[in-house]
């Protein structure tokens, strides 16, 4: 299992498009992801999951991934974050 | 004619013949399926969800060529919606589990979501919610296969009224392009409904709790995004005084931009401060193009927002001064945070239990004092500005003269403690308090000796004075600016401070309201700080009124016993 934590950079936060990058990119892999705020956990693949977690910039988030692909898919959506959601 | 009142979510007025969108009620009922047909149960959920896969397909094509690419992406999230786990496996689990029918396993799914999203307490992230329900409706009606009333068929031009409108919605009134405003039962000033009145330019009106009850096709309405008001069949006589108003409003626009750089100075030559309220350090370039009197109000929350730690010195510092520097020779009036105690636990301060009623509670000047770290930190960054202006502190909610001493006693040890550091504080600061719990207002003789100006902030006064919580539909509507109390409260609070020649200021909602404007520079307040945006429509105010007449329509206005009869004063006067 990994565990990693990601922080919020682009300025809206994970709203509904994010939100959808990242249940995409996750639906792709077969490890189970978990994205983790405080004392919420969803499944990463799931858009109004991680909708609910309303993670708005600057926040923090742990992702956590278990199964055979879990270092791609982890490296992946650290990428995701990273790169801001392509949000501008 | 009645009136209804609401909240002012897209400005300008509009008269026009109502337009009632029917929620799609469908009774979702719970049926037992049997258990030898849970799979043809499951499979006709399926297919629901592939024929509105195709129906978000047709919308997505007309979404690019009409809206562009942006709104096209909410479609893309739509689709994912559709196949998300919740709905794709859990839904059939449900049928397969209890066998429930499919629509109600899926609303059961909905509902459920609903109440995650009821959790969340920023309201941008709240407002999400729709698009989920936006794809759910559409799945439902796929499943019982009726067709929606679709927007795009109006053919005349309408004011539309709906209980809730859809981001879809909105895309038929666009492309009907007949819709004259809109009215809704729900809604807030960040709802996507009223972003994208604003964008399109349409008036609306936004929560109005049962409005779509209340009307038939076919009614004559006036849509007043300017009071947030919906005026249904209204007399003859209103109808021509909207006219005119309207008319006016063309004319003010015209008006506006050319009143830049003029000062705020009624008819009869009395000169207002007219400065701006700011919300962030990032709208300093459209804060010079203004050619504003300075700034009234600072809001510092900013920098505590969306973040796990409590901003630096080193942070804050740069905001200010950052600032400062845009504004030249001009003041800049920095008021402290006005955080809560929710916040501050975000923030990593520890040991805060939740409020059960947060507007009376920990929040501005309580908290700083408890923490005063926070403040002594806030302060040494204001002390270090750089700036060629003045400088001023303002503390939120006061309630007493001890937090006023102690705020002061603090500055003095951040002053002593920064010289000793080999920093030289240059100027001293100015201090004053804001007026927000009439507590303050009632006492302010007392609190006179330790600041040098008071601003009165008009939301919370209201909201304190008459104890309504103005985002409480049940009682909103008692939340009135210009009740009695709070213009006999507006004059003690100049009169008091006038006598020790201390100046006043309003920084709250009523000094961009074109009706309040001249009530209050007539109650002889110095000062009006407005948002950027209402600047120049505040300054228009200032410069078509008429000091003497409103001085004495104030005091009249102050022996008057009702809101309505105020408004009524000066609503004859202002047209």
């Amino acid at each position: 299992m990994i565990k990693r934590d990601i922080r919020v950079i682009n300025e809206l936060g994970i709203h509904a498009r994010p939100a959808g990058m990242l249940a995409d990119t996750a639906s792709k892999f077969d490890c189970e992801l978990k994205l983790i705020k405080g004392k919420m956990e969803v499944n990463c693949k799931s858009i109004m999951g991680i909708m609910t977690l309303a993670a708005g910039v600057g926040s923090t988030l742990t992702v956590q991934a278990s199964g055979k692909d879990e270092a791609a898919a982890v490296s992946e959506i650290e990428a995701l974050f990273a790169r801001k959601f392509e949000e501008d | 004619m009645f009136i209804k009142k609401g909240i002012a979510a897209s400005l300008g007025i509009v008269i026009g013949k109502a337009h009632i969108i029917k929620e799609d009620n469908i009774l979702i009922e719970q049926k037992e399926i049997a258990p030898e047909k849970v799979k043809a149960e499951i499979k006709r959920f399926r297919d629901a969800l592939e024929k509105t896969k195709l129906d978000l397909d047709g919308i997505r094509s007309k979404v690019l060529t009409v809206l562009g690419k942006q709104h096209a992406k909410l479609i893309d999230s739509h689709h994912l919606i559709l196949s998300d786990p919740l709905i794709v496996k859990e839904v059939p689990k449900l049928i397969h589990e209890k066998r429930f029918n499919a629509e109600f396993a899926l609303s059961e799914i909905l509902d459920r979501a609903e109440q995650e999203f009821e959790k969340i307490d920023d309201e941008f992230f709240h407002e999400r919610k729709h698009d989920v329900f936006d794809v759910g409706k559409k799945i439902i009606s796929n499943l019982v296969n009726s067709e929606k009333v679709s927007l795009k068929d109006i053919k005349e031009p309408v004011v539309i009224i709906a209980h809730n409108l859809y981001p879809s919605d909105t895309l038929h009134i666009r492309e009907s392009n007949k819709v004259l405003g809109f009215c809704m039962d729900l809604g807030s000033k960040s709802s996507h409904t009223a972003i994208f009145a604003q964008s399109m330019g349409i008036p609306a009106v936004v929560g109005l709790s049962d409005i779509s009850r209340q009307i038939q096709s076919g009614d004559c309405v006036i849509v007043d995004g300017e009071r947030g008001m919906v005026i249904v069949s209204p007399t003859a006589e209103i109808i021509s005084k909207y006219k005119l108003r309207q008319a006016e409003l063309h004319k003010q626009e015209i008006f506006f931009h050319r009143l830049k750089g003029l000062p705020a100075v009624t008819r009869d030559g009395h000169k207002i401060n007219l400065m701006v309220n700011l919300d962030s350090s990032s709208d300093k370039e459209e804060l010079a193009a203004l050619k504003s009197e300075g700034v009234g109000l600072f809001r510092t929350e900013f920098l505590y927002m969306n973040r796990n730690a409590v901003p630096t010195e080193a942070e804050q510092l740069k905001a200010y001064s950052e600032v400062a520097l845009a504004l030249g020779s001009l003041p800049l009036i920095i008021r402290t945070a006005d955080i809560g105690g929710d916040r501050a636990t975000q923030l990593g301060i520890k040991g805060l239990k939740d409020e059960r009623n947060p507007f009376m509670g920990f929040r501005g000047i309580r908290l700083f004092i408890k923490y005063p770290e926070l403040l002594k930190t806030q302060l040494r960054a204001i002390y270090k500005t750089k700036s060629v202006g003045p400088i001023k502190v303002m503390i939120p909610m006061v309630s007493s003269l001890d937090e006023v001493a102690t705020v002061r006693r603090m500055a003095q040890s951040v002053k002593a403690e920064l010289s000793e550091e080999g920093f030289e504080v240059k100027k001293d600061l100015e201090f004053g308090v804001m007026v927000e719990i009439p507590a303050a207002a009632i006492i302010l003789d007392s609190l006179l000796g330790e600041i040098d100006f008071v601003s009165i902030g008009t939301n919370d006064l209201v909201q304190y004075t008459l104890a309504v919580d103005r985002i409480n539909q049940y009682v909103s509507e008692l939340y009135e600016p210009f009740h009695p109390a709070v213009l006999r409260l507006i004059n003690l609070v100049v009169q008091t401070a006038h006598k020790k020649g201390k100046p006043v200021s309003v920084c709250g909602e009523m000094a961009s309201d074109p009706y309040a404007i001249p009530l209050l520079v007539g109650l002889g307040v110095d000062i009006l700080s407005v948002p950027m945006k209402m600047y120049l429509r505040t300054k228009y105010s200032v410069r078509t009124m008429n000091f003497e007449r409103f001085s004495a329509l104030a005091q009249q206005a102050l022996g008057l016993p009702t809101s309505e009869q105020i408004r009524r004063m000066v609503e004859e006067e202002v047209k």
